[in-house]
């Protein structure tokens, strides 16, 4: 039967929060840091589901999100090759709404029952940027889920679905706008979200003859945390089920807020439990999810997942330093240093199992990791003869490092790492997500996947080292 | 068997411009003037130059430049570059040709004019390619070695800071004395100690200068050296080495010496009969880019043991009036840093030691000088190593 059959998260480390100077809210936040993107969070969230599990049998990536890199140019091709995958996939981009999520949802689940892909992977994230000191900035968040369907092992199955569409511009984003407006906020919320999500709702449990109070968990996607009090007195679900929307924690994450919210749930669930997941945008979404005896043994993979990543976090100092990260405060003072070029998108393309699946090489001979991949070996001048071999997801340790105080960062100092993998292989990388107090010689780290810079048009992806997130 | 380059070729005339910030020249004009300056201190004329090689990182893109500066007519002129070592390659060629004895005299120039950029220091990392590789300004290069260097040998940061701040008060001591040198004033080890900081823990006294400028070397056979003039000097080594990326690939590898250093000394070493580096040599130009790489070339030259550096710099081993007077012109630090430009000028100050011209500066009877370029970063250089001393 079809069903879930792993799921992980993502939360970026750093919050606007009490800690923050000027952010002026006990309410704490998630944020991106300068260098992550809704794409990085999908390829961190990919490799939390897939953590323990064979990549190669993947089969299908549905990308939910309303924020991608490009206008054209998928973003779900990337997100495969940077999670190591394979090339013989079907891969689509899901986007322009908030529902995005749970439309991504219902397409791999419906691929898996026809047949059509046996291992489909679903991530959804967003970085919601609203204008400085509006309601979307504090209320939204930034963060990333990602669910794997298959046809066997499953820990939960979908048992019902509901969708209405409402045709309404409450919240929007028009080509080459880069911050959402919205109407006024009496009709946004009276004709926009609650009449949707009351509607679908009512008729999601006529369809399925199910009652409200048979679910063990409610999960409401809402813009805020009076809405979703609001939404949930509407469905009168009972609030002691409800699902922790994570208000004042992480934040209204957008396209993926419904299913970060599930991955929390599900991280929590018993068997046989029935969870109701409600999502909103131009109309409304209903999902019935149900645990199988299977949920204790997905568990277990060895994820991070929603209760990891929120439990691993860093303040902001200044609240400029998160407008001068979201590129809406320039505090550039002259030329340092030339800017650098675009890279050219031939060597990008041939270059990929380097840059993108970070992949180094073995020697065939004397066993030596090298990387980036070598022709001839380092150590023994084999030439020719190496096995292709993953590090992003090795673990690695601190062997050198340089902090540049005159580098053109936008989070000054610049961390250059030079550091060897677990299982051979050197690399130098900058760092990042790193608090420069902690940076010492011999620290544990991490790989993670980021944003380089856009040039030329391009954004430049590749992967940057991090202390071991906690 | 292949024949040592030992006492095969002499240099007879050479010349350096003020190294510095000129914005009243342009590469052409300090080529005109090194060039002239070498002419004139040989006693030839343009027209007696058979070949010529030319050093330049981006100055200059071909051999070009340097005819057209000088007005060479139609000679074969090829443009070297080798990184930072990239002067002392250029020499290191015409050498060859001399040795080969294809041509009589010939010129070795370097040059570089790296001020009209807009901006400070040198870029690092950039476009092309893939782009992804991070972007390692060469403080930040060197950083990672000193960083490494204190762990590795166990010592205070403070302390490794100090022996740094040292080398710094001793080149800019050097370069107060020399009326070229792009920085001529001394320093304290408070204000070096004191600096802002660059790249961890390099201050701004740990770096050396950018600079403009130009040197040029006449060389021939020593046969046709004694018709010319009596204090001619004699090359005696010429060591250079190519890395190979070990550093980044090789997890084994250390940080706190540089392979190619020792490689390319062992050469220059054996060609010139050196057995005792630290007694034999008298003075040394070193590539002091930075603070750390004068502490871990005097290791990796032999000058001191492995980790002992600090204290022989604290010792003043090689201050001016030291067993080895190492930058006794400023180095790098103090007299400035043209990139294409720097091993031709190291063996300038070299060829005027050894002739007593050297000044204020001047060593006691000094037998053998050495030059030395380190270009590229840590894990992957090109290093080159000239020792040059007086006819017998």
């Amino acid at each position: 039967m079809a069903g879930i059959i792993s799921f992980g998260a993502y939360v970026p480390v750093w919050r606007l929060g009490e800690a923050t100077k000027d952010w002026g809210s006990k309410a704490e936040r998630s944020v991106t840091n300068f260098d992550e993107d809704s794409l990085t969070m999908s390829v961190a969230a990919a490799t939390d589901c897939l953590a323990g599990l064979d990549r190669k049998a993947v089969d299908g990536l549905y990308v939910a999100s309303t924020t991608f890199p490009y206008e054209e140019k998928q973003a779900a091709s990337t997100i495969a090759t940077a999670a190591d995958l394979g090339t013989s996939i079907f891969t689509a981009d899901v986007g322009h709404s908030l529902r995005s999520g749970t439309i991504a949802v219902t397409m791999a689940m419906n691929a898996v029952k026809a047949g059509s892909g046996k291992r489909v992977l679903v991530t959804a994230a967003d970085v919601r940027l609203g204008s400085p000191r509006s309601d979307v900035e504090r209320n939204g968040g930034d963060g990333a889920a990602a669910l794997l369907f298959g046809d066997t092992g499953e820990a939960a199955t979908i048992e019902a679905q509901h969708a209405v569409t409402n045709e309404i511009l409450d919240v929007w984003r028009a080509e080459g706008e880069t911050t959402l407006r919205s109407w006024e906020d009496r009709f946004v919320f009276q004709e926009g979200y609650l009449k949707a999500v009351g509607q679908c709702v009512t008729e999601l449990l006529k369809k399925s003859g199910l009652k409200m109070e048979q679910f063990d968990k409610v999960i409401l996607s809402a813009p805020d945390a009076r809405r979703h009090a609001e939404a949930v007195r509407l469905i009168k679900a009972d609030p002691k089920k409800v699902q922790d929307p994570l208000f004042g924690k992480l934040g209204a994450t957008g396209t993926a807020f419904a299913l970060m919210q599930l991955v929390a749930a599900l991280e929590e669930a018993k068997p046989d439990q029935c969870i109701l997941v409600v999502n909103y945008g131009d109309g409304a979404d209903a999902l019935v999810v149900k645990t199988t005896a299977r949920i204790a043994d997905v568990q277990k993979l060895p994820r991070r997942g929603m209760k990891g990543f929120l439990a691993s976090k860093k303040a902001i100092g200044d609240y400029a330093d998160y407008l001068k990260w979201r590129g809406m405060y320039s505090a550039d003072s002259g030329v340092r240093r030339p800017a650098a070029s675009g890279p050219s998108p031939a060597a990008l393309y041939r270059e990929q199992a380097e840059v993108l699946r970070f992949q180094g090489v073995k020697c065939n001979k004397c066993s030596t990791v090298q990387y980036p991949p070598q022709r001839v070996c380092t150590i023994c001048h084999e030439k020719d003869n190496f096995t292709p071999t993953r590090l992003s997801d090795r673990r690695s340790k601190l062997f050198t490092y340089s902090m540049d105080y005159i580098a053109g960062t936008p989070d000054v100092p610049l961390v250059i790492s030079v550091i060897d993998f677990d299982i051979g292989g050197r690399a130098v990388l900058m760092m990042t997500d790193r608090d420069t107090k902690e940076v010492k010689i011999d620290m544990p780290l991490e790989l993670t996947f980021r944003k380089l810079r856009l040039a030329g048009g391009i954004h430049n992806y590749y992967w940057k080292s991090m202390p071991v997130r906690g | 068997m292949a024949e040592s380059i030992k006492d095969r070729v002499a240099v007879i005339g050479m010349g350096c411009t003020a190294f510095g910030e000129r914005w009243d020249k342009n590469g052409e004009d300090l080529m005109v003037d090194a060039v002239y300056e070498a002419l004139a201190d040989a006693g030839i004329e343009s027209k007696d130059i058979q070949a010529a090689w030319l050093g330049s990182q981006s100055t200059a893109a071909t051999g070009q430049p340097l005819a057209q500066a000088v007005k060479l007519e139609y000679i074969p002129i090829t443009r070297v570059e080798n990184a930072c070592a990239t002067a002392s390659d250029a020499f290191r060629n015409a050498c060859y040709a001399v040795a080969a004895g294809v041509y009589d005299i010939v010129l070795a120039a370097g040059v570089e004019k790296l001020k009209d950029s807009g901006f400070t220091g040198l870029a690092g990392g950039g476009g092309g390619g893939t782009a992804v590789s991070p972007p390692t300004p060469p403080p930040v290069q060197f950083a990672l070695a000193a960083q490494r260097y204190a762990h590795h040998y166990g010592m205070k940061p403070e302390d490794l800071k100090r022996a740094l701040a040292r080398i710094a008060v001793k080149n800019h001591h050097n370069g107060s004395l020399n009326p070229k040198a792009h920085f001529q004033r001394e320093i304290t080890i408070e204000q070096a100690l004191s600096a802002p900081i660059i790249a961890t823990p390099l201050g701004l006294f740990d770096c050396c200068g950018v600079s403009d400028g130009s040197a040029a070397a006449v060389i021939t056979r020593p046969e046709i050296a004694k018709q010319l003039r009596s204090d001619y000097v004699l090359v005696k080594g010429l060591g250079l080495t190519c890395g190979g990326r070990q550093g980044t690939l090789q997890s084994q590898y250390d940080f706190v010496h540089f392979e190619e250093n020792v490689t390319a000394a062992k050469q220059a070493y054996q060609q010139a009969g050196v057995k005792n580096p630290l007694k034999e040599i008298d003075h040394a130009e070193v590539h002091d880019c930075f603070s750390i790489t004068e502490l871990i070339i005097c290791e990796d030259m032999g000058w001191a043991p492995r980790g002992k550096a600090p204290e022989y710099v604290m010792n003043g081993v090689f201050d001016l009036e030291g067993e080895l007077a190492v930058n006794p012109d400023g180095g790098l630090k103090c007299f400035g840093h043209p990139i294409g430009a720097s091993g031709v000028r190291m063996l300038y100050e070299v060829y005027k030691q050894l002739q007593g011209k050297a000044g204020p500066r001047q060593r006691k009877n000094p037998t053998l000088g050495l030059t030395h370029n380190l270009g590229g970063t840590p894990g992957s250089f090109t290093c080159a190593v000239t020792i040059v001393g007086g006819r017998d």
